[in-house]
């Protein structure tokens, strides 16, 4: 089988890549691209630990072929903050211990972000809502959902 | 399995008559899964998500036509199309995650033939209309007509849908969907119940009609509930009439998420709540 040329954007830079038909944008991004920060808890878009956003919107990068993003942008969680500069998500997920094994803290910051970006100031229903699907194993979710209050917080320039 | 991303609608339909094992790709959220799960693959995959204009909402005689390819999320984010069919978007709504959300189509929701698929009894109650392309041209046919059995839809060879629409309404009108889950969020519907009214000025019901999910192979439509609640302001007698008319109209299946007699009595449940708020959106005060 031949495999498919695609060019797209990944995290701001041009990128070109080779998949075959059957492979996700998940397999693509970890295999191919060795952006292994989504991670694979599910396949089959249940757990939100693969959570990307194309576009800007929110999806699954399980439940996307590699094939279908050629010409689009690409946003992983390598594309936010940096070890020395982190996400106020990222700061706050930290300072909260919102995390233990870490699998789904991936997804929960991509899917948080998108958030904000279209609700700067989310009720913490809105936020419990909006991550229904990105499950946790391990935290119990209290502390993810008042780590991303506390992140909107303060991107809403709020003191801590 | 090759990848195929269609350039318009004539070439789906050309795919779609060679003799290949074909399958069409939308949001791909039903697609993906399936082919993990099996992991069985088609002989092609046809992408119709750039054909042009599948992935817009557009306003056309005073009602919605949604596109092939349009998200459940794009659909959330149309208020004109949420105040005028606020019932068939919260149904959509309520397909998966916001991941899901961010891909999964309303017409991918009716072509997967799921009993439970959300979305559907919304469409039956609002009368939606589905656009369908095929060897012998376009046609515009009433999803009910649609509907076959469970994992398949009445779509002739190399038919497909390129859009559905939802028509115009009167001023007093409203609809809702409301479904009965164990959670209360990302689960399939045990029983579920879509309904649109239109009352006239005295705030009586002119016009009904009432459908229903997960309690049959398809998606029904309950004439006997609607013709319950025309000529009434939803007082307690028609919404027990509607009640009884939705369970003599179930025929479900026994399992873990729910036994016959409980989806049976629920989704009488769910027809008389979601009767009351869209009286109530149609500017009733039952
Ligand atoms: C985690 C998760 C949760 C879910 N929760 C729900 C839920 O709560 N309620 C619910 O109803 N569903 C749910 N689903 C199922 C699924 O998301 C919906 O059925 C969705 O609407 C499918 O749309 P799609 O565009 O992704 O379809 P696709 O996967 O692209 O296609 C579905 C089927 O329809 C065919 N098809 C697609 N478009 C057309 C067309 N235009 N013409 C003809 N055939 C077509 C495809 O070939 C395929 O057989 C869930 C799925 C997941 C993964
Ligand atoms: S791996 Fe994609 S949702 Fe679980
Ligand atoms: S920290 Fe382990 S799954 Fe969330």
């Amino acid at each position: 089988m031949s495999k498919i040329h695609v060019s797209t954007q990944v995290n701001g830079d041009q990128v070109e890549f080779l998949c075959e038909p059957e492979e996700t944008l998940l397999d693509v991004l970890r295999d191919h691209l060795n952006l292994t920060g989504a991670k694979e808890g599910c396949g089959t878009g249940d757990c939100g630990a693969c959570s990307v956003t194309i576009d800007g919107r929110l999806v699954a990068a399980c439940l996307v072929l590699g094939a279908e993003v050629e010409g689009s942008a690409v946003e992983t969680v390598e594309g936010i903050g940096a070890p020395d500069a982190l996400h106020p998500l990222q700061r706050q997920i930290l300072q909260h211990a919102a995390l233990q094994c870490g699998i789904c803290t991936p997804g929960i910051i991509v899917a948080a972000k998108a958030l904000l970006a279209q609700n700067p100031d989310p009720s913490e229903q809105e936020v419990r809502y909006w991550l229904a699907g990105n499950l946790c194993r391990c935290t119990g979710y209290d502390k993810i959902i008042r780590a991303v209050l506390a992140a909107a917080g303060e991107m809403r320039g709020e003191n801590p | 399995m090759r990848y195929v991303v269609a350039k318009d609608s004539r070439e789906v339909v050309d795919l779609l008559m060679e003799d290949k094992a074909n399958l069409l790709l939308a949001g791909g959220t039903d697609v993906l899964v399936r082919m993990r799960l099996d992991e069985r693959y088609p002989d092609r995959i046809i992408d119709i998500k750039k054909i042009p204009g599948v992935a817009e909402i557009t306003e056309e005689s005073g009602g919605f036509r949604i596109g092939a390819a349009v998200s459940g999320a794009q659909m959330g984010e149309h208020s004109q199309l949420k105040a005028l069919w606020p019932g068939v978007v919260e149904a959509v709504e309520l397909i998966g995650s916001t991941q899901v959300q961010g891909r999964a189509t309303m017409a991918g929701n009716l072509c997967n033939g799921s009993p439970a698929a959300d979305s559907v009894p919304a469409m039956l109650a609002a009368q939606a209309v589905a656009r369908v392309e095929g060897p012998e041209g376009v046609s515009d046919q009433p999803v009910l007509a649609l509907l076959d059995a469970p994992g398949q839809t009445k779509l002739g060879k190399a038919e497909f849908i390129t859009s559905i629409f939802l028509p115009a309404r009167p001023n007093l009108a409203g609809d809702a969907y409301l479904r009965f889950i164990p959670r209360t969020e990302m689960d399939i519907a045990v029983a579920s119940a879509g309904v649109s009214l239109v009352l006239d000025e005295a705030g009586i019901v002119i016009e009904a009609s009432v459908a229903l999910g997960a309690v049959a192979p398809t998606a029904v439509m309950v004439s006997g509930a609607a013709q319950a609640l025309i000529g009434t302001r939803l007082e307690a007698a028609p919404l027990q009439a509607c009640a009884a008319a939705c369970a003599a109209a179930c025929s479900p299946i026994d399992d873990k998420r729910g036994t016959i007699e409980f989806r049976t009595k629920v989704a009488g449940v769910m027809a008389c709540r979601a009767a009351i708020t869209a009286y109530q959106r149609a500017g009733g005060q039952p």
